[in-house]
Parts: structure tokens; C-alpha cells; sequence
């Protein structure tokens, strides 16, 4: 069915303003962050920068110890992201290749980690810690990151490994190897795109990981880029600028990353239930 | 999508040597392959629920300090708090009202991106961002053009001439709500596309076309094929929506944080006051807690229902 030039044309002009709905609080933010200090501050705001000023995006990391934000948020991202592919892939794999008792309760655990946030649950993970000695560590914020990623991880790479033949890994049985070494050897290279996915996602779920790191962290230099840059806001005179260049700054890689994964998405976060 | 899950156990111990040497039961190596997974969720998700129970029942002073078991005082003095139905209140609306508003938004745009037309993969990139970004970084942006003196917002409308004057969004009683659904939605309908767009691609085009040809209206096909098709997909959006935007602590955290008092505080935000930040009782926002597990719990069994396990279990 060919549809009418006239419905092209009103399919893209509405396609357009959903696409700027979608970026105008980023624009915004990036025209602040563009602004000095002063301009910020006129009364009515204006549009445009009068004065483009991009220096606020080189001096936001002397202005706050935004290296060390960045570095935070980079070590837990990427501590938890390893953490959850290690137990991820072994109970993905698992699950979609053998059937047990008690299936049903390991599935009604990973549900309650997608119901349970973090955020419902932080003062009981607050006195745990307390109680571990665990406060004001990364690992505080590495595992519980970890834990309520495992669900997207392992409903994603077991819609993979249920997609790969068992015929292939039963082959490498027959040539002698273990299970484990089936898993390493075939299934683990044909999954790679599941486990690109899942490494981003959970990467990017931790990196705006908010609320566990602002109730367990206290010291300045282990605050993570989010925690850091909602600290603007304590402030008495708000300094706009610099704090919508950190965020953009935070923003952009992971925009990028999420566009990388895009196709994969809705899978990990459908699977188990649509078809 | 073709899935082969094949009940692989019996096959390979027929087949091969070395499995047939180590006979362990399918349970005990299950153990073995999911048990790391188990230990990260049971000391991350369910011993801190634990905790909140034995907490929400024990007195803890100022300093930390448990003092022992009290009973039931700490959800005797939270549920005489004249701030708890209120702040129940806002959470359930909040989460109705906004749900309702991404379901129907939702549905437009992905029917939208299911059309064809150019630039359509650059718009589905675009609806990416307010997905990916952080919630706690757009709700700063939002808080900025909300804002009375310098946001964008009212010189915009006022440009359009639909106020008069300049309206103070986030601290006024009237506007707060409809101003925070308005983000709630912003950072949902993404997602939410994403997902019912995934569904309108599974309808085979040939039903569409068989429905045509027997003389179906748009409103027929609508109701009578597109939506028995969607329905999974509306389901397990509707309840993701729900548990998210429950759990969204960062957006009311953001937009009401210069409002005094508890007036426009949600379940989660105003546990989060209890313990660290006015009262700074862990006991009672414990209870609090405790209240919000319960109310969780009920996600849950809503969620299992839209998963049917036993077709999870299948697929």
C-alpha cells in the first residue's frame, strides 16, 4: 500500500516535533551552560547566549573536584558491570539450556530485583553496610548495582542462548569438551551481541545510579558524577552553568552508548513475557 | 522468534561420556551456575527487606543505636503522622495519572514511528536521550525551566499569550503535581514507545491486509487486530511504567526540593526524609519501609500476571 504524499508530510512534521519535544530540555540545558554566570541571572532569561561561552564545560572540572566524580562513577559502572555479566552469563546460560526444580522461585527473585529499587530498599541496604562495615565503599555501591542489573542481564542472554542450537554445543561434547568449555567456546562467541547489550545497560545503570551513593558515600572524593552535580542545588547561589555542563558532560557518553544497543533494548527488557 | 530449547539433559548424558561420569542431580548443578547470582540478590534485595522489618520493630535512637524490640510503636507513631495519607495520596495519583498519560502518548508516538516517512530512524535516535540521561540530570533541567524568574518556560507562554504573568510551577500547591507529571511522562513515553512499537512490528502484515480485504474500517482494525496483538505489550508497560515511576526517588527528590514540609512528598521521598533528612528516625522510616514493600509486593503479583510464569518458563 503506497500511502498519499499529503499523510508523508503530516507523518513527518509530527515526527519532528515529537523528536523536539524529546531534546528540548537538553538544548536548554546546553544554551545555559553556554551562558556566563551573569546572563544566567537576567531577568526576562534570554533565548540565545548573548556571549557564547564554552569555557564552562573546561572550568566545571576545577570548579568541583569533577575528575574525581568522573572517576567514581567510571570504577563502579564498570566494577558492577563485570560483576553482574560474571554471575549473569553462567545463570542465563543455565536457564535456557536445562530444566529444575525450583525454577520458579529463581524466577520470582529476579522479578522482585525489578520491583525492589534500590530506592525502596535503601535504609535496609543502609544499616546492612552499617553492619559489614561496608559504608562509604565502592563496593557498597558495586554490588547493589550489580544485583538490580542481574535481571536485564540474564532475561537478555537467556533469549540468546535459547536462540543458539544445542546441537552446536552437543558437538563440542562429542569432540571431548566440558560444559563449561561449550559454553566458553561456542555459545559465549555467537551470544556476544547479548552481552555487548547487557554490559551497556548495566554500565549506564549504574553510571546515574543516584540515590544508594547519596545515602552511603560521604567522602568528597568517592562521590559519583551524580551525587556531585545534585550538590549544586544545596548551594544558596545555584550555579547553573556549570552544573548542566558536568550533566551534559555526564549525559552524552551514555546517550551514545544506549544508541549503540538500541535494536537489543526491548528485548532484555520484554523477554520472559512477550513473544 | 524461533527458540530451541530443547530438553537438552537427556541428550548429552546419552551422548556424552564425561556427563555421564558426573551424575549430579539437575538441582544441585543448577546451584552451582545460578548460585552466585542467588547470593548477589538474596544479600542485596532480600536481606535488606529483612532488615527493614527487624528494624521497623526495634527503637533507633538519633546516634544509630538499636535499642531494642518496641512492637508495633514505630507504625503506631507513623500511622498517626497527619503527613502519611496525604503523601499516600500524591504517590497513588501520581503514579495513575501519570501511567494513564504515557500509555495513550506512548501508543500515538509508536503508531507514529510505524509509519513510514523520512528522518523516522533519526527520530527514534532523538527519543533515545530522555531514555538514557540520567532522570536525576533532566529533573535538573526541568527545575531550570520551570523556574520562576529565569526558566524558560513562562516567558514561552506568556510569548503565546496562555498566562498573564509569570507562575512560580514548582512552589505552588495547584501547579506542583500537574508540573512533576509532566516530567514523570517526559522521561517514561521512551520507553514506553519502544516497547508497543516492538508489538505493532509483531502483527504479521498479512492480517493487516486480510482485515482490509474483508472491509475493515481503521477503527475495526484498530480494535479488532491491533489491539488483541498490543495487549501483552500494553500490560507489561503499564506495570513497568508503575514500578518505575514508584521508585523514581531522584524526580520528586529534584522539583520539590526547596518545598517546607511534606506536602508534596511521595512514598519514597518522604521515607527518605523520615531517615536522613527531618525526623532523621530510623525506626519509623523503617516502617515506612516496610509500608512500601507491602505496597511493592502488590507489583509483584501485578507483574507475574502480565509475565504469566508459565509462558516465561516456556519461552
Amino acid at each position: 500500500m503506497r500511502q498519499s504524499r499529503r499523510a508523508t508530510l503530516l507523518f513527518l512534521l509530527a515526527g519532528l516535533v515529537v523528536g523536539a519535544l524529546a531534546l528540548a530540555p537538553y538544548l536548554q540545558m546546553f544554551l545555559t551552560a553556554a551562558k556566563t554566570a551573569n546572563e544566567v541571572q537576567a531577568i526576562p532569561p534570554t533565548l540565545l547566549p548573548e556571549h557564547w561561552d564554552f569555557s564552562n564545560f573546561l572550568t566545571v572540572w576545577t570548579a568541583v573536584p569533577f575528575a574525581d566524580y568522573l572517576r567514581s562513577t567510571l570504577i563502579v559502572a564498570s566494577g558492577s558491570t563485570v560483576l553482574v555479566l560474571l554471575v549473569g552469563i553462567p545463570a542465563a546460560y543455565y536457564l535456557a539450556r536445562f530444566r529444575f526444580r525450583g525454577r520458579r522461585i529463581y524466577l520470582l527473585l529476579m522479578i522482585m530485583t525489578q520491583v525492589f529499587a534500590p530506592a525502596s530498599l535503601v535504609i535496609g541496604l543502609f544499616r546492612e553496610y552499617i553492619a559489614f562495615g561496608l559504608i562509604d565503599s565502592y563496593a557498597a555501591l558495586i554490588i547493589p548495582d550489580a544485583a538490580f542489573n542481574a535481571a536485564f542481564t540474564i532475561w537478555l542472554l537467556h533469549g540468546f542462548f535459547a536462540s543458539i542450537p544445542p546441537s552446536l554445543e552437543e558437538a563440542a561434547l562429542i569432540d571431548g569438551c566440558s560444559t563449561l568449555q561449550a559454553l566458553v567456546r561456542v555459545s559465549l562467541p555467537l551470544a556476544m551481541p547479548g552481552i555487548v547489550t547487557a554490559a551497556i545497560y548495566s554500565f549506564i545503570a549504574a553510571w546515574n545510579e543516584f540515590v544508594v551513593a547519596l545515602t552511603i558515600l560521604s567522602t568528597e572524593d568517592k562521590k559519583p558524577l551524580t551525587v556531585g552535580i545534585s550538590e549544586f542545588l544545596g548551594q544558596f547561589n545555584v550555579d547553573w552553568p556549570h552544573l548542566f555542563a558536568g550533566s551534559l558532560i555526564a549525559i552524552v557518553p551514555v546517550v551514545i552508548l544506549f544508541a549503540v544497543i538500541e535494536r537489543y533494548l526491548v528485548n532484555g527488557l520484554t523477554a520472559g513475557s512477550v513473544k | 522468534m524461533t527458540r530451541f530449547v530443547a530438553d537438552t539433559r537427556r541428550d548429552t548424558k546419552a551422548r556424552s561420556p564425561r556427563l555421564s561420569r558426573v551424575r549430579r542431580s539437575p538441582e544441585a548443578r543448577a546451584l552451582i551456575w545460578l548460585g552466585p547470582s542467588l547470593i548477589l540478590i538474596l544479600g542485596v534485595v532480600v536481606y535488606p527487606i529483612v532488615i527493614l522489618v527487624q528494624t521497623s520493630l526495634d527503637r533507633i535512637n538519633l546516634t544509630g543505636l538499636d535499642k531494642g524490640f518496641v512492637g508495633f510503636a514505630n507504625f503506631q507513631k507513623l500511622f498517626s503522622q497527619p503527613d502519611l495519607v496525604p503523601v499516600l495520596w500524591n504517590t497513588a495519583s501520581w503514579v495513575a495519572v501519570s501511567v494513564t498519560l504515557i500509555m495513550v502518548l506512548g501508543f500515538f508516538v509508536a503508531e507514529l514511528l510505524n509509519q513510514r516517512f523520512p528522518f523516522r530512524k533519526a527520530i527514534r535516535l532523538a527519543l533515545l536521550v530522555p531514555w538514557a540521561a540520567s532522570v536525576l540530570m533532566t529533573a535538573m533541567g526541568f527545575r531550570w525551566i520551570y523556574s520562576f524568574y529565569y526558566g524558560a518556560l513562562n516567558p514561552v507562554l506568556q510569548a503565546l499569550h496562555l498566562i498573564s504573568s509569570p507562575v512560580d510551577w514548582l512552589g505552588t500547591d495547584a501547579t506542583f503535581f500537574p508540573s512533576l507529571v509532566i516530567v514523570t511522562v517526559f522521561v517514561s513515553v521512551p520507553f514506553t514507545t519502544y516497547v508497543l512499537l516492538a508489538g505493532l512490528q509483531s502483527i504479521p502484515g498479512e492480517v493487516l491486509e486480510a482485515a482490509v480485504i474483508d472491509g475493515a474500517g481503521r477503527t475495526q482494525v484498530a480494535r479488532f487486530v491491533t489491539l488483541p496483538f498490543l495487549r501483552p505489550y500494553i500490560g507489561l508497560a503499564a506495570v513497568l511504567n508503575a514500578i518505575w515511576i514508584f521508585n523514581s526517588f531522584p524526580l520528586v527528590y529534584i522539583l520539590n526540593k526547596s518545598n517546607p514540609g511534606y506536602s508534596h512528598d511521595v512514598a519514597l521521598t518522604y521515607m527518605y526524609k523520615l531517615a536522613f533528612d527531618t525526623a532523621l528516625d530510623m525506626g519509623e522510616a523503617a516502617a515506612m519501609s516496610v509500608v512500601n514493600v507491602m505496597i511493592l509486593t502488590v507489583f509483584v503479583i501485578l507483574y507475574m500476571r502480565v509475565l504469566r510464569p508459565e509462558d516465561a518458563e516456556a519461552a
